[in-house]
């Protein structure tokens, strides 16, 4: 056991920190520090920025436009990414659908895909959930039928991340109804722009548009579309979410957060004195930092096993699982830290038409919008439920 | 001993909750949480006509002289519904201190049109350095031959922009975190050099805070003497609070109880789970402990028991926590639904945590009632 890296992992690291340290752009940093989510315009431009470096997709094969990194050079940038309070990159291209088409796709349709997503010409969004289908996603109904050299499709999709802005949705849509429910399912690539489609927004607790319904009436998508077999997109589908491990258990992002809510706490007055002086406060916030370094810890030990080629298995759900409890408990503290600012709340929309200053202490702003939009990191990409079950199948054999 | 109601109060209950019924469907709620009052005219009559505001005054102020207990019984009941109109700025903390600190004649003026609903207070006590600590002031009021000013900011007063009449916190003597020198002032809300900064709270209450810069004011009763009235005025809210979250912790787990057994996956209800079954028992087992120790704390508090303050704190931390759990959980078993503007659940959840913050969080609270240990 070794916990130091080389030399040349750590050339690269202060290579990659200098990078982010001149390159990220004070507002987008800004936004991302508050926990507000980026403007397309921003973060588009950010990912540009990083595509122009070669390092916008790590993981992604070299072949293919990846940095051809260590995967302990994958886990230091990531790591240095988020520590520079840079915001995720959009996920939806880059690691989610990419990855599925280098590696399901035909020639074409990586030609036609893989360009514009590392480019961040296209915004992407995920078309899976259903009103009835959540949890049990494998219910899915909305419908693809045959004809011709197209697919007609019929149905709803809901809580689609920013439909609104996305150019293509990666789809599980239903093809066969005789059969396992599993065994059923195609992957297809679906244009926006395409008649028939029709997106309406939900507004979030935090009074955000991040979600939406999305409805196809006889939406017509060529066959081409359809990545790798029929009926096989299941596998497809299962294959994606393994691609979203390097960014579960948001170590870095967290320990980003942590430290502002010390910021926060250093700034906070307490009578005479700050709320970093209060025992008890410290105290919480000294537990969520234990919290946080036995996962990492965890995320450490699997990069070793996974580098000596050893197989995860529960592994990812429990980093899922302690990674969003403990995201949630920094947001939590971080409003508690506001005192009685910790109830004001006001959309951003109608925040930025004030013009008579912030609402509380500048910091304040942002702190709530993340708590409330945070309580869903324990219901998207399988709930903590599931995300239990799913362990206690693997380990209680 | 008896925790159960008296006829008087079961039908104090009944009335509030039919009010909830007719007035506080869902959308009525969304309708006033977006409207510019933030509350609704017609439902603050009613709250009059029904004698809701004159109850917890004194006879002789032209109330009903009821006690804590028979206030909390109409918060409890007003939590189910999310109310927004203002019987807590009001009634509870504007006008209750007019009630303990003021003279005959600054009773006589205001309590009258405050019992009947027709002036409506604010209680600017907070402040942003201070936490929730109650005698912390860097508010000053100063003396001249034409009477005093106040110089100074109070933070996240509830209801301020639609008040009739402010009353403010500041310290007539000694420095910011002295205990003495503490009192209260009536200020009006068209006072020179008096700046309001409204905002809306996360739940969908209303809030302001309050600049004040040579603001001329009236004294309220005689310098120096608020703090006393002010603990026992923020004590008897708090107990208000509380009850008001159990309230709407009951409400979180009726509907989450309904939803975990109508919602479908694996082909089954997702309450057909043993998990979800044990986490709705742990809901219920945080409302009842919530319930029991708020309604022992009231009725403590109505004997006028001497260690009520602590008994206070003790209930305001754990009613504090079982409203983060069971919001949060609420939430939780919804799925996507919890997390959307359109459902209650959520707003619910946003709810129970500003009545966590307010009058002081779990933390302090405990922290408050550890110095008793
Ligand atoms: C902010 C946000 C963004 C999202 N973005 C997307 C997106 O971009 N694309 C997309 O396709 N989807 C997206 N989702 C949907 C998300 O994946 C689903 O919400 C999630 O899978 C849960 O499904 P559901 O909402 O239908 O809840 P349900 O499945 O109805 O679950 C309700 C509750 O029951 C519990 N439960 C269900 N089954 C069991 C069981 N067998 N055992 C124990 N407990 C159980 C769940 O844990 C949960 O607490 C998003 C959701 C949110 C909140």
């Amino acid at each position: 056991m070794d916990l130091q890296f080389s030399d040349e992992d750590l050339a690269f690291r202060d290579e990659v920190r200098a990078f982010l340290k001149t390159n990220l752009p004070a507002n987008l940093l800004d936004r991302s520090d508050r926990g507000l989510h980026p403007i397309k315009e921003d973060i588009e431009a950010w990912q540009k920025s990083l595509h122009k470096k070669g390092w916008i997709a790590p993981n992604w094969p070299v072949e293919y436009g990846g940095t051809g990194w260590s995967l302990t050079q994958k886990y230091i940038y990531n790591r240095e990414y988020f520590l520079s309070g840079a915001p995720q990159t959009i996920a939806f291209g880059l690691n989610m659908v990419g990855p599925v088409i280098y590696t399901f796709g035909t020639e074409a349709q990586k030609n036609e895909y893989l360009g514009d997503i590392l480019a961040s010409n296209t915004w992407w969004c995920q078309g899976y959930s259903e009103p009835g289908s959540g949890s049990d996603l494998a219910s899915l109904r909305t419908k693809a039928e045959r004809d011709g050299d197209d697919y007609v499709i019929n149905g709803q999709k809901i809580w689609t991340s920013f439909a609104q802005h996305a150019d293509m949705m990666f789809c599980l849509v239903r093809t066969n109804t005789e059969c396992k429910p599993q065994e059923g399912i195609s992957f297809i690539l679906i244009d926006m722009n395409t008649p028939g489609i029709e997106v309406r927004p939900i507004i979030g607790l935090d009074q955000d548009h991040t979600l939406n319904e999305v409805f196809f009436e006889n939406v017509r998508v060529p066959a081409q579309n359809l990545i790798g077999e029929e009926n096989k997109g299941w596998t497809y589908a299962k294959y994606l979410l393994g691609h979203e491990r390097n960014i579960i258990a948001r170590v870095a992002r967290s320990q980003y957060q942590l430290a502002r809510l010390k910021k926060i706490a250093r700034l906070e007055r307490r009578g005479t004195g700050l709320l970093i002086e209060d025992n008890d406060f410290r105290r919480r916030i000294a537990k969520v930092e234990v919290d946080l370094m036995a996962l990492e810890a965890m995320e450490l030990r699997y990069l070793s096993q996974d580098i000596a080629g050893k197989k995860l298995m529960a592994e990812p759900s429990v980093l899922k699982i302690r990674g969003a409890e403990i995201a949630q408990a920094i947001k939590t503290l971080t409003v508690e830290a506001l005192g009685p600012y910790g109830m004001v709340y006001e959309a951003e929309d109608q925040l930025t038409m004030r013009n008579d200053g912030p609402l509380g202490p500048d910091y304040a702003h942002g702190a709530m919008a993340d708590h409330l939009y945070q309580r869903a990191a324990t219901i998207y990409g399988g709930t903590n439920e599931i995300q239990r079950n799913i362990i206690a199948k693997l380990i209680l054999r | 001993m008896d925790f159960e109601l008296s006829a008087e109060q079961a039908m104090l209950k009944d009335s509030v909750e039919r009010f909830i019924q007719d007035n506080y469907a869902f959308s009525q709620w969304q309708a006033l949480a977006g409207s510019d009052l933030g509350y609704s005219a017609n439902n603050w009559k009613t709250f009059a006509e029904m004698g809701w505001l004159m109850l917890p005054f004194a006879e002789e102020n032209g109330g009903l002289g009821g006690s804590v207990v028979d206030v909390a019984v109409v918060t409890e009941a007003l939590g189910a519904g999310m109310t927004l109109e203002p019987l807590m700025s009001s009634v509870l903390l504007g006008g209750k201190l007019v009630e303990y600190l003021g003279d005959e004649i600054q009773k006589e003026a205001i309590l009258g049109a405050v019992a009947e609903g027709t002036k409506t207070l604010a209680l600017a006590y907070g402040e942003p350095a201070a936490r929730f600590d109650l005698s912390f002031a860097e508010t000053r009021a100063r003396k001249s031959e034409a009477g005093y000013v106040l110089i100074g900011r109070k933070s996240v007063v509830l209801h301020a922009a639609s008040a009739d009449g402010l009353i403010v916190i500041a310290r007539t003597a000694g420095e910011a975190d002295d205990v003495a020198g503490i009192s209260a002032f009536l200020v009006e809300p068209d006072a020179p050099g008096l700046r309001c900064q409204d905002y809306p709270l996360v739940d969908g209450g209303r809030a302001s805070d309050v600049f004040l810069a040579d603001t001329p004011a009236e004294l309220l009763g005689e310098e120096g003497t608020a703090l006393a009235a002010l603990q026992r005025v923020i004590d008897e809210a708090t107990c208000a609070v509380c009850a008001e979250a159990v309230g709407a912790m009951g409400w979180v787990l009726e509907v989450t109880k309904d939803y975990t057994a109508t919602r479908n996956q694996f082909g089954k209800a997702i309450g057909d789970n043993q998990v979800i079954q044990h986490r709705l028992v742990d809901m219920f087992t945080a409302v009842e402990e919530a319930k029991a120790i708020t309604d022992m704390t009231v009725m403590r508090v109505a004997e006028g028991a001497e260690n009520a303050s602590a008994q206070v704190s003790a209930m305001k931390a754990k009613v504090g926590e079982a409203a983060r759990f069971v919001g949060a959980q609420g939430v939780q078993l919804h799925g996507g639904i919890g997390m959307t503007d359109e459902y209650p659940i959520g707003h619910y959840f946003k709810r129970l945590m500003a009545l966590d913050v307010m009058f002081g969080d779990t933390a302090h609270h405990l922290n408050r009632f550890a110095e008793t240990v």
